[in-house]
Parts: structure tokens; C-alpha cells; sequence
């Protein structure tokens, strides 16, 4: 009796196994004449690969992740740090990267994001173009120039008509922007503004062009560059600083294909889950550029314990190994000395329940067979 | 300005708050206490928009790449 191809589906539903296991026996069974026996054999053989290919009870996977990401961490390159990768915008590669996102840093030495836009703006070249506008920083540097007038201790500044209506800001707007964050009242002169420092010096007068110089007029304050790429017939914007938050907001981005290369503020925007898979997603890009295939599995326990607890924690002193409860696990890291006294002082207790303060009293350790305990029952 | 649902987000995986009832049950197919599950914050902006609650207990359903879906658990802390 040959089994129809819902009978199977049926059978292939009610299995506890993961659903990327059923799918390929789905699509393996397609098409060919199985009986009900045969379907039972085939199900027993794969339940029980699968079953031999689960890690077991009580094994080291930490440590197996550890050598497994170290191990080919060493052939990285130290020092990735050029115009690699996307056009011209500048992104740590490499160790430094890898080092950055175990270390969970608030903010990566080149925040940088990944701006996908909506459909009606991916695939018209103009349209992206205004994005890249309205979002990118603009400072006076790129409506004009700005210049100092000793004699009168005035600083003049002359906006370039072109640049503004690029940039799509008005001369009043500008002085508007001017008068809110320096405080100081701007004369308007058709395309030329005037302000004056508050004292009448020299150093006044310096520190003011500064300021003005430093001001974000338009756009999202910190992304000093957008470049926009086409990726199949898609336009792409990549920007230089990050600030997801903000740029969601704007017209013409789709908010949910949004990425960007910083993981705290992932964290803070989309949650801790979200962090998990940037964590993920971050740390396997940053290894297959360099040419290493590491199992997805090793990173996503690294992953798992860097968000357990709600917060990003990073491998390290502040976190997780920081956190440990044993003291001498503690105290075999780092600042040995510091760890033992404190706890002299609070009169802590170790349970040496843990690998590393088993190693350090010479005691079977918890792990593998060494953490089976046989346990009689009364009578 | 659109508004945007954080669910929405590729990155953001499903998260589904359990009633108290359900949560036992979960609870007792890993025989473990709340406490011992991992966390997440009331803060957070994925919990937030379910609603939940401290002491909630949120099922997350994630893509997986290795098994192409997989269940994971955390527990609302403040």
C-alpha cells in the first residue's frame, strides 16, 4: 500500500523534531512510493540521527565554542581598518570587529547603517538621492562659507543659493536654526548672514565660528556621510554614524529593513531578541569576510549568553565572567589579588560547583561523566 | 512620519506573552522555577508592546537557521 502524499505530511507533522528536519524529509519524500513500513523506518532512522547528533548531557559546549571561534580568530587579520567592503565609507573589519561585539562597546569604533527604502523610493534614483538629503547632518560647510571680519568682529557668512536648494533649506531656515542654538541674533542680508559674538573679543569671535561650524542644521546629527549604492535594482543607503531611531522616522525608509552595525542600540530600539540576532548576524559577517567558516551554532551560544539576563553583557570583566558566583572562578581570570581579598572581607563562600574552582582544589570537575552523581533510594 | 511596530522589524522575532496558566505548564516541562529562565526587561521595546507585565512569562518564537524555528522562553524582570 503505497502512503498518499497527505498521509505522509500528516505523519511528518505529529514528529517531535526541528521543523527544518521535516521539511527536508518533505521534500526527500516527494514523488516516491513509500509504504506505511517504510515510512515508519525511514522516521525511526532520522529520529534516531537526530537523537545521536544532539549534544550530550553535561557537555562543554562553552569551551567548545571558545576554541572554536578562537581557533580561527588567530588567523584573522589584526588590522583591518581601511576603506574595506561598502563604498567608500569606512568599517572595522576583522579582529577589531569581532574583539567590538564580544566586548558589547555602547558605540563601535565606525557606527555605520543600512538603510533599505520603501518601494516607491528603491528604484528611482532621485527619490533616493532625497533620503540621503534630507537625512545626512548638513552644516554650514556645505551651504556656503563662513568668514571673520576683524574690524567690525562680525562673522559673515555666505550661503551658496545652489547648495541650499540641493539641500532643500531656505536662508531662513538657516538663520532660524543659527539664532535657536547659538542664541545670538542673526542679521540677514539676502544670501548673507551676519552675527556677532556676545563680548567683543578676539577669542570670543573664534569660538563662535566654531560652534557654528560644529551646528547640524538639517537632517539626523552624527551621520556625517550617506552614500547611496544599488544592489540589484534596489538603491541602498549606507551612512556614516548610526541613529536608527531617528532615520526610521523619515519618508521614502522602510523602518523595517533598517540595520545598523551598532548592537546597544539595537538593544534599545528593538530589544534584546533583536540584539541577539545582530549579535549573531554581525559575528558570522564579520567572519566569512575573512574567509572562516564557523558553525552558526558556537556563535549563537555566545549570542545567548551575551543576552540572558535582558542586557547586553559583554565576554569579559564587566560581564559575564565578572558575574561568576564562584570566587575562584573569579579570581582565576582577572586581578586575582582584588578578588580574594574582597571576599576575605565579605566572608563569601565558594560551593565549588563550578569547572574552574574544581581544577583549582584538584577535584574531579562538574563536567561530562564527572557530573553524574548516583543517587540510592531509601527503602 | 509612519508609525512603526517594533514586531515589524526582520530582526525582531515573535514574541508572544503566555497566560499565568500556560507559563506553568512550560514551567513544568523543564522543572524549573520562573526565576530560572532567562530574562527580559519590562523596558524593553519588543515586551512593551505585547503589554507585558512584570513576572510575565514571553514566548519567543525565532527564525533559526539550523533548525528554521526554535521556542525560547524569558521571564518579565523589572
Amino acid at each position: 500500500m503505497i502512503l498518499t502524499e497527505k498521509e505522509i505530511t500528516e505523519r511528518l507533522e505529529g514528529l517531535d523534531l526541528p521543523p527544518s528536519i521535516k521539511e527536508a524529509m518533505q521534500i526527500e519524500l516527494k514523488g516516491v512510493p513509500v509504504s506505511s513500513e517504510q515510512l515508519e523506518e525511514i522516521v525511526s532512522q532520522v529520529a534516531s540521527d537526530y537523537e545521536h547528533s544532539k549534544v550530550e548531557p553535561c557537555e562543554a559546549v562553552g569551551v567548545v565554542a571558545a576554541q572554536s571561534i578562537g581557533e580561527p580568530g588567530t588567523q584573522m587579520t589584526m588590522r583591518t581598518f581601511h576603506y574595506a567592503g561598502v563604498a567608500e565609507i569606512n568599517v572595522t573589519l576583522g579582529l577589531p570587529r569581532l574583539i567590538e561585539i564580544v566586548d558589547a562597546r555602547k558605540i563601535p569604533s565606525t557606527p555605520t547603517m543600512t538603510i533599505k527604502l520603501n518601494q516607491d523610493y528603491a528604484h528611482d534614483r532621485d527619490l533616493a538621492r532625497e533620503v540621503a538629503w534630507a537625512i545626512e547632518s548638513t552644516s554650514i560647510l556645505h551651504l556656503g562659507s563662513i568668514a571673520t571680519d576683524l574690524a567690525e568682529m562680525n562673522v559673515i557668512i555666505e550661503l551658496n543659493p545652489d547648495a541650499m536648494e540641493q539641500r532643500k533649506i531656505t536662508v531662513d531656515e538657516v538663520a532660524s536654526r543659527l539664532k535657536e542654538e547659538t542664541k545670538r541674533e542673526v542679521s540677514q542680508n539676502g544670501n548673507q548672514l551676519i552675527m556677532t559674538p556676545e563680548e567683543s573679543s578676539y577669542r570670543e569671535l573664534l569660538q563662535l565660528v566654531e560652534k557654528i561650524k560644529r551646528l547640524s542644521l538639517k537632517g539626523v546629527e552624527g551621520l556625517k556621510r550617506v552614500v547611496i549604492r544599488k544592489e540589484g535594482d534596489e538603491y541602498i543607503l549606507y551612512t556614516e554614524g548610526s541613529s536608527i531611531k531617528r532615520v526610521m522616522q523619515f519618508e521614502g525608509v522602510d523602518p523595517t529593513r533598517i540595520k545598523t552595525n551598532n548592537i546597544n542600540e539595537i538593544g534599545e530600539v528593538l530589544g534584546i531578541e533583536a540584539a541577539r540576532n545582530a549579535i549573531i548576524n554581525e559575528a558570522t559577517d564579520t567572519l566569512r569576510e575573512q574567509g572562516l567558516s564557523v558553525d552558526v551554532r558556537h556563535i549563537m551560544l555566545v549570542a545567548d549568553i551575551m543576552t540572558v539576563d535582558g542586557e547586553l553583557k559583554q565576554i569579559g570583566r564587566h560581564g559575564v565572567s565578572g558575574e561568576k558566583a564562584s570566587v575562584l572562578a573569579r579570581a582565576a581570570f582577572e586581578v586575582t589579588v582584588n578578588h580574594i581579598l574582597d571576599a576575605a572581607i565579605r566572608g563569601d563562600v565558594d560551593d565549588l560547583k563550578g569547572v574552574t574552582e574544581n581544577v583549582i582544589v584538584g577535584q574531579p570537575i562538574q563536567l561530562g561523566t564527572g557530573d553524574v552523581t548516583l543517587v540510592a533510594s531509601k527503602r | 512620519m509612519t508609525k512603526f511596530a517594533i514586531k515589524d522589524h526582520e530582526m525582531v522575532p515573535e514574541h508572544v506573552l503566555l497566560t499565568p496558566e500556560e507559563s506553568a505548564v512550560v514551567l513544568k516541562g523543564f522543572g524549573i522555577v520562573a526565576p530560572q529562565l532567562p530574562k527580559i526587561h519590562v523596558s524593553d521595546p519588543a515586551a512593551k508592546e505585547i503589554g507585558a507585565k512584570v513576572g510575565d512569562v514571553i514566548k519567543v518564537i525565532r527564525k533559526s537557521t539550523t533548525a528554521k524555528q526554535s521556542i525560547f522562553y524569558r521571564l518579565v524582570i523589572d
